[in-house]
């Protein structure tokens, strides 16, 4: 049985007992499989690598083979309570596109992101190289994170989407949080979590 | 002397038969007074009865899914790679039973079988049969055998579309469907596939209208074609160039019309052994049930509306190369079972080797029909 990662860890408090998840990039299925279990949770895993798949399936939990650069047109609208993404939207070829097929999908979205404004890539960049991070292991040659963002890019695009940030975590790797990270998120956290929804048209 | 079979082979095996004297009112309406289903069974029925799988076959299969014939003992069944002992459909842990349906030719009532009307070959009076028939007949067969509900409905192909149906038509009688390499229904280019075949057999000097039994002759040539054409398409363009390739057989162009390339030599030797093996009545039937069917048609089009009752849990999967039933056609089928809001899991496997793949040992596949089969028996308590 394979631990749950820090990040997944964190979110899982966010999800209401009984409702129904979408997991983009399910990995081996761990998420729901726990959220299956202790929260009664149902739903399915999107996951691309066919050994990723059948560990889900070993474990019984759900899972549909699927490009996320090709979005989400398998799922009707508002057809789950909450999309997670974790650790995923800096590898989409298009963020923004498949932010929106979150929203479109669930009534709330939770995403979890590497913040790229953390002052140890911004130390890096200032000396002239890309960032290489215990969280950001890769270099930039072969790195699957090619949309990085920072926690203040992040809630411009939602400012931009329309998009309501319901809730926000900023943590280091270990997933602690302090007052500085508090004060100062996008120089000291590492990772950001969200939990969002599409803004409620105003009723004229 | 016993034969000495591999270690994870169900062995050697003897077909079965069952007379069901219930008539059978088929989709065209015809009625069938009585009928015969030849069977094959493998590894045993629990106390519980619950540990049961039924094996669906494809266009050109037959009962004789996984062992030996005695008089054929070098010759495993169809998906012996998939079924025995350790295998992916465990046969120390299921009981499988693998029919032939209904107007088939390897002994269920068919074309071949006497019309107990004429006392004769049914020939082309044979009625026309759907899936939704085999179904029908297939859960009779379950009646007789005394299984309430299966553990799995499985197949392949057209195998793949009687598990979906299935799921339409009992809902309550299976708790998973495996539906490898199919479609919701066929494309209008697989309607046409299916058409020229059918044309190259009832074009065939010896058809006969069909009565060629009475003549002593088969319609050989159309066969062959109508094998000739199915074949090129249940391979991919990459795997017969990969296989054949330009490649000569004599090594030089001879500038005529016998064979040349290798691939015609292939081509026909896979017609000529088909024509050997397979009737062509019961090809001709087949090709119809393919075209027919269409659980959606009486659901308003919907296959999520067909589907929603169903306590089956769905296991889909595709190949890559297949353009017979290409994988978008088997998303088809998960995007209505999400909308049912079903569980199902859906992987898309890489293969080079076209519709064909659902039959090979391919490591991936054959590693998550394993871990399905595995969640059957542990949802289902089969130990």
């Amino acid at each position: 049985m394979n631990a749950l990662r820090e990040d997944q860890l964190s979110i899982i408090e966010w999800i209401a007992p009984g409702s129904r998840v979408l997991d983009l990039g399910c990995g081996d299925g761990a998420l729901l499989h726990h959220l299956q279990r202790e929260r009664g949770v149902t739903g399915y895993g999107v996951e691309i690598a066919p050994d990723n798949i059948i560990r889900c399936i070993s474990r019984g939990v759900n899972v549909i083979h699927s490009d996320l650069d090709r979005g989400l047109s398998d799922f009707d609208d508002a057809s789950f309570d909450y999309v997670v993404m974790t650790e995923a939207l800096q590898a989409m070829r298009y963020p923004h596109h498949l932010l929106r097929e979150m929203l479109r999908v669930g009534r709330e979205s939770i995403v979890t992101f590497p913040n790229f404004g953390h002052w140890k890539c911004r130390l890096q960049i200032a000396l002239g190289r890309m960032p290489v991070t215990e969280h950001l292991p890769n270099t930039w040659y072969n790195t699957p994170n090619i949309h990085m963002c920072t926690i203040r890019d992040f809630e411009a695009l939602c400012g931009s989407e329309s998009i309501e940030i319901l809730e926000r975590r900023a943590v280091d790797t270990r997933h602690r949080d302090s007052r500085a990270m508090r004060w100062w998120p996008n120089l000291l956290a590492e990772v950001a979590l969200y939990r969002c929804r599409l803004q409620s048209p105003r009723i004229s | 002397m016993s034969e000495h079979f591999p270690a994870d082979s169900v062995g050697l095996v003897s077909p079965q038969s069952l007379d069901f004297d219930t008539p059978l009112t088929l989709d065209s309406g015809a009625v069938l007074e009585r009928y015969t289903l030849v069977f094959e069974t493998y590894g045993e029925l629990n106390a519980a009865r619950d540990n049961a799988v039924l094996i669906c076959h494809a266009l050109s299969g037959d009962h004789h899914a996984a062992g030996y014939h005695a008089d054929t003992p070098h010759k495993p069944g169809w998906w012996d790679n998939c079924i025995g002992p350790g295998k992916p459909v465990d046969t120390n842990r299921f009981f499988v039973v693998c029919p032939n349906n209904l107007g088939g030719c390897a002994g269920s009532t068919g074309p071949l079988s006497l019309n107990p009307a004429t006392g004769e070959p049914f020939g082309p009076d044979f009625p026309l049969i759907t899936v939704r028939d085999w179904v029908e007949s297939q859960a009779r067969l379950a009646d007789a055998l005394g299984i309430e509900t299966w553990a799995a409905v499985m197949g392949g192909s057209l195998g793949g579309m009687q598990a979906l149906q299935w799921a339409v038509d009992y809902p309550d009688r299976l708790r998973h469907a495996v539906v490898i390499a199919a479609a919701p229904r066929l494309s209008t280019q697989n309607i046409a596939f299916n058409e020229v075949a059918r044309h190259a057999i009832r074009s065939d000097g010896d058809f006969h209208a069909g009565r060629y039994y009475e003549h002593g002759v088969v319609p050989a040539r159309g066969l062959m074609l109508a094998r000739m054409l199915g074949h090129i398409t249940y391979l991919s363009d990459d795997v017969l160039m990969a296989k054949f390739g330009r490649e000569l057989r004599d090594g030089k162009l001879n500038y005529g019309y016998d064979i040349e390339f290798q691939i015609e030599s292939y081509l026909r030797y896979q017609g000529e052994s088909f024509v050997k093996r397979f009737d062509a009545n019961t090809y001709l039937l087949m090709t119809k049930s393919l075209d027919y069917f269409d659980p959606a048609a009486k659901f308003d089009d919907s296959l999520a509306k067909a589907v929603a009752r169903t306590q089956a849990k769905f296991f889909v999967a595709s190949f890559s190369s297949d353009w017979r039933f290409s994988p978008a056609r088997s998303r088809e089928i998960v995007r209505a079972l999400l909308e049912a809001d079903l569980d199902v899991s859906y992987v898309e496997l890489e293969s080079e080797l076209g519709h064909d793949s659902f039959l090979l040992e391919i490591p991936l596949y054959h590693a998550a029909l394993a871990a399905w089969f595995q969640r059957i028996a542990s949802d289902g308590g089969v130990p």
